[in-house]
């Protein structure tokens, strides 16, 4: 993983210090709350429902043993005893002090991390591939990318006040594991006709209150062009952006407004002027000098088939059922990724305790596993395990709470903060999340049901990606009373594909019912080894509407 | 409102004027509406000219008159709204403006190191805004990530030299 | 001329974020606390008397909100008021509903709300 060389690492005290100056000038009344909160944003710092919640950056969603105990400490020292991760592979803590802040990012500066750029008008932390350097269909890391466009993208002076937030995903796969057609702006590595690799660049992705797939404005941006390209999309955002209305001012409205060919041409304007001048051209020498901090671990010369892992399977029923849904292809002969589900059966999704997350490192350590992975799933990923190794890794998981067999299971859930912790929330989500998990807790049951990615979000910013849920679930607030509304068919893969709503919106009483009714049409509708979100595309949301709005 | 102009309080040598106000004898400055509007009398006039441009308001309107103004003040209407920004580094850098870019309106003593990257030499600060406030502003961040019109040499060069 | 709903005045604390009620010129941290606005002259006014506290950099976003009385109870009205009154509905051992207001062992199993 990427190391901070004199540079990056004086950068990051500075922001520190600078951070404690306005902390400083806040709290002495030089500045009032509406000129520091953009200040405390940039440091995402952000005034929630019941404290201060302060978002970690966790760029492309990687994380050393040694910053995970960082973060126990910060769990601990600072806050209630755990965190949560997000949708954008980011850490949050619920119940900091403003005046202690300036210490945390001290405390993470030791460990080379930062806050920065976590909220606000600006680009946003660039998320990756959780399974990459791994994935057996992966053409290249994407994390290379993504930490080019991390440097480039930090205090970035031109497009530090956006009209909106922006954010940006990088996908090396032919499988997309990051939504990226849901960014603002979405990299995909690929190859062209001669072999050569290049990017495909996508914009006008999103969620919230009117959601949009991105449209490809870069067919195939070489490599040296890339942040010449990014640097020009910036440009016609930060330029053209609506900015009379924030409901209207991320770059999926300008794209949609322009359209796609409109925008193309703007934007191959801006970067021709970019590219003749030649300052943001990515020499391939530096390219490959930031590949090389993401170069593969050395791997064993293992045979493909594992005694010891195949010996556990068969002798033990717990570690059979999680192997069964929590690992993954590697590409590596021998190997494994496995997924470590924070979506115990009735719990809080995507949280961890200070405990947990002490205890994960122990086991990085005790394994030689120097990366973990925080997914936009809400979930933790090991993306280089060793089969041999998997049943010892099993049992500590296990003794930690960290071994639920349920990845990309029903009960494997994304829910947003909600009405529990958010400002901006109407409804509660995460109890949503517990009702369904324990509904549908049998692990045969889950089985049969296969893969289904329910997302809930607690209100229209949809920080729960609910749009890209095969079953999504949007609360509202319907004169002070919390609601919820079902839509089907949404998918945050490369086949990405926004969910229709079925109709009116269901009571707290009937949530869970609905939605077990739904999976019911699903069950029996299903043809051959369909998933849901097949057998939803194929059949339509007609039947499910008519069941769950049939009178009883 | 007081000036800071290259790094030091400076007079200002410019009247702004309303776009129905009677035209000063020396530097003026007038609205885009106006410049366009009035286009002929004030360039023949033996007496600097800028632009106050609104945040809307691209400096490719100016066309090629951009080379005979010797200012142009960009609005900050709120410090969100950081369009000036892209203004300032297209003029420096397309447009290649060697004239003052001044910073007006609302922004914040955080945004001076950015205006500074992008291309602003001129700031209408606060009254009380005091010089040490300003060089402090300025040397917020030691170190850069990414070229701007200022031509800094970025982190990246920086370990190129060794 | 509809019957004034009563009204509670709430704000944050500016250094750590805590959520607090006005009560007499003082901010105070358990709901149960709070003054009680009647009428809607009083509250207002008491509104603005908070911008002072805003201004000496005490409390942040202070506004009002609606409560109503249920038996012997006032509750709030708005279900993120109730919300913020006690803590999060799933981690009853957190926030200002906790048996003493400090975080306790992770494990504890989140209940919900709703039957």
């Amino acid at each position: 993983m990427y190391r901070y060389d004199e540079f990056d690492a004086a950068f990051v005290r500075e922001r520190v210090a600078q951070f404690r100056y306005q902390v400083e000038r806040r709290l002495s009344g030089e500045l009032t709350e509406d000129e520091f909160k953009p200040l405390r944003l940039m440091n995402g710092l952000y005034l929630q429902l019941h404290a201060y919640m302060l978002r970690i950056a966790v760029p492309y969603g990687t994380l050393s043993a040694r910053q995970l105990r960082m973060l126990a400490h910060i769990a601990r020292k600072y806050d209630k005893g755990y965190g949560h991760f997000t949708t954008r592979q980011n850490i949050q803590f619920n119940w900091i002090k403003l005046v202690d802040v300036p210490d945390v990012l001290s405390d993470l500066a030791d460990v080379e991390m930062h806050c920065l750029q976590t909220s606000g008008n600006c680009i946003r932390n660039v998320t990756a591939d959780h399974f990459a350097g791994a994935a057996a269909d992966e053409i290249e890391d994407p994390r290379t990318l993504a930490e080019i466009v991390r440097q480039w993208s930090t205090l970035h002076p031109e497009f530090t006040y956006l009209p909106r937030k922006f954010k940006i995903a990088v996908g090396g796969s032919v499988h997309d594991r990051t939504a990226l057609k849901f960014h603002d702006v979405g990299i995909e590595i690929v190859k062209n006709d001669t072999g050569e690799t290049g990017y495909r660049v996508l914009a006008g992705g999103g969620m919230g209150r009117t959601p949009y797939v991105g449209h490809v404005v870069g067919d195939f941006v070489a490599r040296e062009d890339i942040l010449a390209f990014l640097e020009a999309v910036m440009r016609v955002y930060n330029q053209s952006g609506r900015r009379d209305n924030i409901y209207k001012a991320r770059i999926k409205i300008l794209v949609n407004a322009l359209g796609p060919e409109e925008m193309r041409k703007q934007v191959m304007r801006e970067f021709e002027e970019i590219k003749r001048a030649g300052t943001l051209d990515l020499p391939e020498a530096e390219r490959k000098r930031i590949a090389a901090y993401f170069a593969p671990p050395d791997f064993e010369a293992l045979p493909v088939l594992c005694e010891e892992f195949e010996a556990a399977r068969l002798r033990d029923g717990a570690f059979r059922d999680w192997a069964r849904s929590n690992l993954a292809l590697h590409r590596q002969s021998g190997y494994a990724i496995a997924t470590i589900s924070l979506k115990p059966i009735g719990g809080v999704p995507g949280d961890a305790s200070d405990a947990q997350l002490d205890g994960l490192a122990d086991l990085m350590d005790e394994f030689g596993l120097t990366e973990v992975r925080v997914s936009h799933e809400q979930n933790l990923v090991l993306p280089h395990v060793r089969k041999k190794d998997l049943p010892a890794i099993f049992a500590r998981l296990a003794a930690l709470g960290l071994a639920t067999p349920n990845a990309g299971l029903v009960t494997d859930i994304i829910a947003c903060p909600g009405l529990d912790y958010c400002d901006l929330a109407n409804a509660r989500a995460i109890p949503i999340a517990q009702r369904i998990s324990e509904r549908f807790a049998d692990l045969d049951r889950q089985h049969e049901i296969g893969e289904l990615k329910i997302k809930i979000s607690g209100c229209i910013n949809a920080c729960g990606h609910h749009h890209a849920g095969h079953i999504g679930i949007l609360g509202v607030d319907k004169k002070g009373v919390e609601f919820y509304q079902l839509q089907l068919g949404g998918s945050g893969a490369e086949d990405a594909s926004i969910g229709d709503i079925l109709g009116p919106a269901f009571a707290v009483s009937e949530i869970v019912d609905k939605v077990e009714e739904v999976i019911g049409v699903y069950l029996e509708r299903r043809e051959g080894h369909e998933r849901f979100l097949d057998t939803v595309r194929r059949i339509g949301i007609a039947p499910f509407k008519e069941r769950v709005y049939a009178a009883h | 409102m007081p000036l800071i102009r290259n790094g030091a309080f400076a007079e200002d040598t410019y009247v702004t004027v309303a776009d129905d106000a009677a035209l000063p004898a020396n530097g003026t400055i007038v609205s885009l509406a106006r410049l366009k509007a009035e286009r002929e009398t004030l360039l023949a006039r033996n007496a600097a000219l800028g632009v106050r441009l609104k945040s809307a308001e691209s400096p490719e309107e100016l066309g090629d008159d951009v080379h005979r103004l010797s200012v142009i003040v960009l609005e900050f209407p709120v410090f969100r709204d950081g369009r000036a920004f892209s203004w300032a580094r297209m003029l420096r850098t397309r447009l290649g403006f060697t004239g003052e870019i001044r910073a007006a309106g609302h922004f914040l003593y955080d945004q001076i190191a950015f205006m500074a990257r992008t291309g602003f030499d001129a700031w209408e600060v606060p009254e009380g805004f005091t010089l040490e406030q300003f060089q402090r502003a300025l040397g917020e961040i030691s170190y850069i990530y990414q070229p701007s019109a200022d031509g800094r040499p970025t982190i990246r060069q920086l370990r190129a030299r060794g | 001329m509809a019957t004034p709903v009563p009204q509670v005045l709430t704000a944050n604390r500016l250094r750590d974020g805590d959520v607090v009620y006005w009560r007499d010129g003082a901010w105070v941290e358990a709901f149960a606390d709070a003054q009680i606005f009647e009428a809607k002259a009083d509250a207002d006014a008491t509104l603005l008397r908070a911008a002072a506290d805003v201004k000496a950099r005490r409390v942040v976003n202070p506004y009002l909100f609606p409560v109503r009385r249920e038996g012997g109870l006032v509750r709030a009205v708005e279900e993120r008021e109730i919300v913020r009154s006690e803590g999060p509905s799933v981690r009853r051992d957190l926030g200002k509903q906790a048996p003493t207001r400090n975080a306790t062992r992770f494990d504890l199993p989140a209940r919900g709300r709703w039957p």
